[in-house]
């Protein structure tokens, strides 16, 4: 006999449900006075350094029609591309910046807008510089474990060219369903769970 | 929120492989939601970057005096949600048995009449104008928590003709790394509708099924005042940090 490794398994998803606002996001649902303000509703504040940008985010189902029932999470680095993370050793991240955010996509638009700065690059394994990116985690009733995906910027063009994960896309126009449009002031991103456009999801 | 916290020792290897034939694939026609949002294309695979590896920190600052008392965070002065009086306690650990301090949990159910307070929600049976049904709390040194709640109420669905949840209480788990990220379900010990459930039988192990089910713990019941189940919640381990890739610059 040799030793057992004595590892766990994972505690196993379930779908978040189409109440998930109750505990995430209470005053959005209007249960009022339990916590002053929802988590991760505001992610700068006026100290905050870098370039603030809007991201305008929708998720679409299989037949087109945006879920607005959805709860989007974002993880990003502050404008030099450190996190604030206990785990991040490369120096102090912007303490004027959560680096995540959370929201409800709308209950009649679908869409979901969070205010944070563009990021800085941050170092794939290997040293080379990821182009700048968000890390999107997706719940909602009928997705049965959260969906990671990235959102990258079509005005980085030069740096979404050279970026390792990216290029790891097989298909090539699978690409730009990670990038996100710049429309007016804010970045514009449809995420779409399945059919032609299907976005890029990551088993990270 | 800050990364100052200076009472754990930061890790920083990547996380184990999560198993997903463990975890419920994206599509379960049984779940009949899952069919236009569940993705058909291959996931793509990566090896945890820093993007990954790293995530958010909350602190014990955050949470107000009545976060973990779900009888009475959303009751009127000197009153109390109506229904059975339960203590929910466990550890969250990782895959390697380690305790994981500083984790934020966050839980949500319907009140005692299997009732939601949500403007989307249409069930007939009433609201308790003292519950209001989300808690959170954040684990302390070894990993363990507890809060009090009141035992939520089964609660039909328009899935099927007649589906109904089983008793359940919704969890949203922060290990520290985003990779770690989960949402799942607690069920109760005993609970027949829990093998009806066709979000449960999204779970395709049995085993797996049973790692959702809290135990009744008589020695954690409070006499006379609350009974206690036990739900220990497992995040993905992570590798050694000593022989990942040294990053250029550090």
């Amino acid at each position: 006999m040799v030793q057992a490794f004595d590892r766990l398994k994972e505690s196993p998803s379930q779908t978040a449900g189409p109440y998930v606002h109750i505990g995430l996001t209470p005053n959005f649902a209007e249960i009022a006075g339990v916590y002053e303000r929802d988590l991760g509703d505001v992610m700068v504040n006026a100290a905050t350094k870098g370039e603030r940008i809007s991201v305008r985010m929708r998720v679409i189902d299989g037949l087109g029609a945006p879920l607005k029932d959805a709860l989007v999470e974002i993880w990003q680095a502050d404008h030099a591309g450190l996190y604030n993370s206990l785990s991040e050793r490369r120096g102090k991240a912007d303490p004027n910046f959560t680096g995540w955010g959370r929201k409800a996509t709308d209950m009649t638009t679908g869409e979901c807008v969070f205010e944070t700065v563009k990021p800085g690059r941050v170092p794939f394994k290997d040293g080379r510089l990821m182009a700048p990116h968000l890390t999107v985690w997706i719940v909602a009733r009928g997705i049965n474990l959260g969906l990671h995906t990235r959102l990258y910027f079509a005005d980085e063009a030069e740096a979404n060219a050279e970026d390792p994960v990216l290029a790891r896309i097989e298909h090539r126009q699978r690409v730009a369903t990670l990038v996100a449009a710049r429309e007016g002031d804010a970045y514009v991103f449809d995420i779409h769970l399945q059919g032609e456009h299907e976005t890029v999801f990551f088993d990270i | 929120m800050s990364a100052e916290r200076t009472d754990l020792r930061p890790e920083t290897g990547a996380f184990f492989q999560r198993d997903r034939s463990w975890h419920p694939p994206a599509l379960t026609p049984g779940y009949k939601t899952s069919v236009l949002r569940s993705p058909q294309k291959a996931l793509l695979s990566l090896d945890n970057t820093l993007s990954e590896i790293t995530g958010p920190v909350f602190s014990q600052e955050l949470l107000g005096p009545l976060d973990d008392d779900l009888i009475h965070n959303f009751a009127r002065p000197g009153e109390s949600a109506i229904g059975e009086r339960i203590i929910v306690y466990g550890r969250v650990i990782d895959e390697r048995g380690k305790g994981v301090p500083g984790a934020l949990l966050e839980f949500w159910q319907a009140n005692a009449g299997g009732r939601y307070r949500h403007k989307k929600e249409g069930y007939l049976a009433a609201l308790d104008p003292n519950f209001g049904g989300c808690g959170r709390t954040i684990t302390d040194q070894d990993g363990g928590y507890a809060f009090r709640t009141i035992k939520p109420g089964p609660y039909p669905w328009p899935n099927g003709v007649n589906d109904w949840r089983p008793a359940h209480i919704h969890f949203s788990v922060f290990g520290h790394g985003f990779a770690q990220r989960l949402i799942t379900q607690m069920y109760f010990e005993g609970d027949p509708l829990i093998w009806l459930c066709p979000i449960v039988k999204t779970i395709p192990d049995r085993a797996a099924i049973e790692t959702l089910i809290a135990a009744l713990d008589m020695q954690a019941t409070i006499p006379m005042d609350a009974r206690a189940y036990k739900f220990d919640i497992v995040l993905r381990g992570r590798r050694s940090t000593m022989f990942e890739n040294r990053l250029e610059g550090n």
